[in-house]
């Protein structure tokens, strides 16, 4: 018995060392080629630069003739897999405009869907060129992680569901309720941090699986529950009585939810990220897939800009001057693309919010195309 | 439930005396009537039993009954049928799928010509499948002649073989041959257009997992056991060891994290296909468990038969192969069978770590916004497929065990 808890450990140790091999491998990989990050130390550690970081990204995908997008397979409104077969949903598209903006062709991609455990190992090695996969933008996460994020597509915020009937309009009153939470997620920790600065007494109830969670809210056993307004919403629609629910317009916590790339190639982050910010741009000179052939002969010099006819912006992105246009016709506008999947026609019927364009009120603000 | 004391069923033997006339027995002893009260009313307390449980299933049946024919909506398994089984295959393909599964359908009608049997009690249940498959409604109808070329070729094959000259030979070779020939079906490589492994999915992608694990992993499992049990070859035996002990050591989904996660940050620039290295992942952990299966079997094998094949003057290679070998693994054939039962379930955990395999297709056709909130019926779909395989499989080893008289010696 003894000698065998001694080969096993033993062996823990040798797995141990290769995993440290092969991570210094890595870093000293990631310092030579990082032209982006300043200080080499700090992206170094878990930052993986390799996976053939030799090529510039855009040259591998052009070679490979499709980009690969890492998505979340199992998110309502976000990513799934439809009836016939194709991945759908709003961090979808924002993938398909890519494979649009590069090729012409939105549906020149391969999508890898990935847990929430693996995306960013799967950013690292290369093994995905862009992870579109509801991921909050955090200063860990763009620093050692050696993530590097493109502008938020959407603004999430952790939010609270009560009964209509409970006569609860705002945080303070939930004064000594039972609040519903996940047990080993952020969301426990906002509520918390949330509630201890407010002064509110409340008793949070754990469960460790969100369907036991959702099931306790709908028998009466807990007064409210919290997770992402997102998730909040898209689980309303599957209660028995949706109408007598509603969720509470405040926020405990900023969830901003975005396209993620490596921080060894910025040609790529700028495609990334440009190809986002055209869909907000093009809502907001209001350019969408239907109209946007009336626009090619437009006077207004910032639309002439957008769409290629003028200058040679996309040219200095690595594309054809015409990248705004493919990705509008493919995916639409901002506005489009979030009615599309969580707009008032689906069964979500999500409140732009903090998703609507600065000039209504919202934080979608694109920089100047030009 | 009922039948708690034996010892009154013993009066209700019928014997006649000789002499007296034949009398029918009271009606109340033998028929229905008789079975009831034997069995189901036999003292007040089995009466009290029998009642409280006829009630606790007539609620569970009626609730389950009136969920499945009222409330549920099937249109989450209906709308995506085809997903289930072969996930992201592309539709204008499908008839590579289609014809990999006639090659298997021929081969278990040529099988169940040979073998008869077990064999053939299976491959009637598959077609009985096939064609309660092709009789729904919203199956097209290039998928029910699909399912009707593949009743063909079972009941073709289970007449046909016997008259083929050489038949035993083609039919085994079919089966080995058939594997690659199907991989290379579904792939394309070059051939066809290439289907890339990220769009298998569903049943098909944890059959090709399952099998792949199973049959990989029997060889390198007989080498593990026999290198653990080798006295010779004392560094062998430390390597067998310590591998099978570190691998029983650790859960399969950490194996599975460890495959997604580690192998491409060793591989450095070189991608191995995330598929392939799932296979590999439960292949290396199935090989220990299988590894521990024949060394006890090894092990049951009493040493005269060891010293019998000595006698005989059969050297060491001899004497494992064809004497000490065979007897093992007749001797585990259930723990195996076990093993490759728990495998095919196994292969559900491939799910988290982001294939889309049966499990895996079900949770992202539930993420679907028009059938949000129907796990239910998606799961207990996927949880029906997962038993009519397994007890496929059970079946077919109970037999199997039985024919070879396993337990019986």
């Amino acid at each position: 018995m003894r000698k065998r808890s001694w080969i096993f450990l033993f062996s823990i140790v040798m797995a141990f060392a290769f995993v440290l091999a092969g991570c210094s491998d890595d870093s000293e990989e990631a310092s030579t080629s990082n032209d982006s990050g300043g200080d080499s130390q700090a992206t170094s550690g878990t930052s993986g630069g390799s996976g053939g970081s030799a090529k510039p990204t855009l040259e591998r995908v052009k070679e490979r003739g499709k980009i690969i997008v890492g998505v979340n397979g199992k998110l309502p409104g976000f990513g799934y897999v439809d009836e016939n077969g194709e991945y759908s949903g709003f961090d979808v598209d924002f993938g398909r405009a890519l494979a649009a903006a590069i090729f012409d062709d939105p549906n020149a991609i391969e999508f890898r869907p990935l847990s929430a455990q693996e995306r960013f190992t799967a950013l690292q090695t290369g093994e995905i060129d862009v992870l579109i996969r509801n991921t909050t933008w955090t200063l860990t996460r763009d620093t050692e992680v050696g993530g590097q994020f493109a502008p938020t597509t959407f603004y999430d915020g952790q939010g609270i569901m009560v009964r209509k009937d409970s006569g609860i309009n705002s945080l303070e009153e939930l004064e000594g309720a039972r609040i519903g939470v996940q047990a080993g997620t952020t969301t426990e920790l906002n509520l918390a941090d949330q509630f201890r600065k407010l002064g509110i007494e409340y008793e949070a109830v754990v469960f460790e699986d969100s369907n036991a969670l959702v099931a306790a809210y709908e028998q009466g056993s807990v007064d409210a529950w919290t997770t992402d307004k997102s998730g909040l919403v898209s689980r309303q629609s599957t209660l028995k009585n949706p109408d007598e629910h509603k969720i509470l317009s405040e926020s405990l916590s900023k969830e901003p939810l975005g396209p993620v790339v490596r921080q060894d190639d910025s040609q790529w982050f700028d495609i990334v990220k440009w190809v986002t910010l055209a869909t907000i741009e093009a809502e907001e000179l209001g350019i969408n897939s239907q109209n946007i052939d009336s626009f090619m002969d437009s006077d207004n010099p910032v639309v002439r800009r957008f769409v290629g006819v003028e200058s040679n912006l996309g040219e200095k992105l690595g594309l054809t001057n015409d990248f705004a246009v493919r990705v509008i016709k493919a995916v639409g506008n901002y506005g489009e693309i979030y009615d599309r999947h969580l707009g008032p026609d689906t069964v979500f019927k999500l409140e732009r919010g903090l998703n609507d364009l600065w000039t209504n009120g919202g934080l979608l603000y694109s920089p100047p195309f030009r | 439930m009922g039948n708690l004391n034996d010892e009154k069923a013993i009066n209700h033997v019928h014997t006649p005396v000789e002499g007296t006339p034949d009398k029918e027995p009271p009606k109340t002893s033998v028929g229905v009537l008789g079975w009831l009260k034997e069995n189901l009313f036999s003292s007040w307390f089995n009466t009290i039993l029998t009642f409280i449980f006829a009630w606790i299933l007539y609620v569970l049946i009626k609730g389950t009954l009136s969920w499945v024919f009222l409330s549920a909506d099937w249109n989450v398994i209906t709308k995506n049928f085809a997903l289930y089984f072969v996930g992201q295959y592309p539709k204008e393909e499908i008839w590579r799928v289609w014809t990999s599964l006639s090659i298997v359908s021929l081969l278990f009608g040529f099988s169940s010509g040979l073998w008869k049997g077990t064999v053939r009690q299976l491959s009637v249940t598959l077609s009985v499948i096939y064609a309660i498959i092709a009789v729904m409604p919203f199956i097209t109808g290039e998928s029910r002649v699909w399912l009707g070329i593949n009743i063909l070729f079972i009941y073709a094959g289970m007449f046909a073989i016997s008259k083929i000259p050489k038949h035993k030979v083609i039919t085994i070779t079919g089966w080995l041959i058939s594997f690659p020939v199907i991989i290379f079906m579904l792939h394309g490589f070059g051939v066809f257009s290439e289907v890339s492994t990220n769009l298998w999915g569903g049943l098909l992608l944890t059959v090709l997992i399952a099998t792949v694990a199973i049959v990989a992993s029997f060889p390198i499992g007989v080498l593990l056991a026999l290198g653990r049990m080798s006295s010779k070859l004392p560094i062998i035996r430390w390597v067998c060891i310590a591998y099978i002990e570190l691998i029983r050591g650790v859960p399969l989904i950490t194996i599975l994290f460890m495959a997604q996660l580690m192998i491409p940050l060793f591989m450095g620039g070189i991608n191995i296909d995330n598929v392939l290295r799932v296979m590999i992942g439960a292949t290396l952990f199935t090989a220990a468990y299988l590894a521990e299966n024949v060394r006890g079997g090894l092990q049951s094998i009493p040493r005269g038969q060891h010293e019998a094949a000595q006698a005989l003057g059969l050297n060491s290679t001899y004497r494992t192969t064809f004497i000490i070998l065979p007897q093992a693994l007749r001797a585990v054939i259930p723990a195996i069978v076990g093993q490759c039962i728990s495998m095919f379930k196994d292969t559900a955990l491939v799910a988290i770590v982001g294939l889309i395999d049966l499990l895996g297709i079900a949770q992202t056709i539930v993420a679907n916004p028009k059938f949000l909130g129907k796990q239910m019926e998606a799961y207990l779909f996927i949880a029906l497929i997962y038993w009519v395989i397994s007890y496929s499989m059970s079946y077919a080893s109970r037999r199997l065990e039985k024919n070879l008289g396993v337990g019986e010696r």
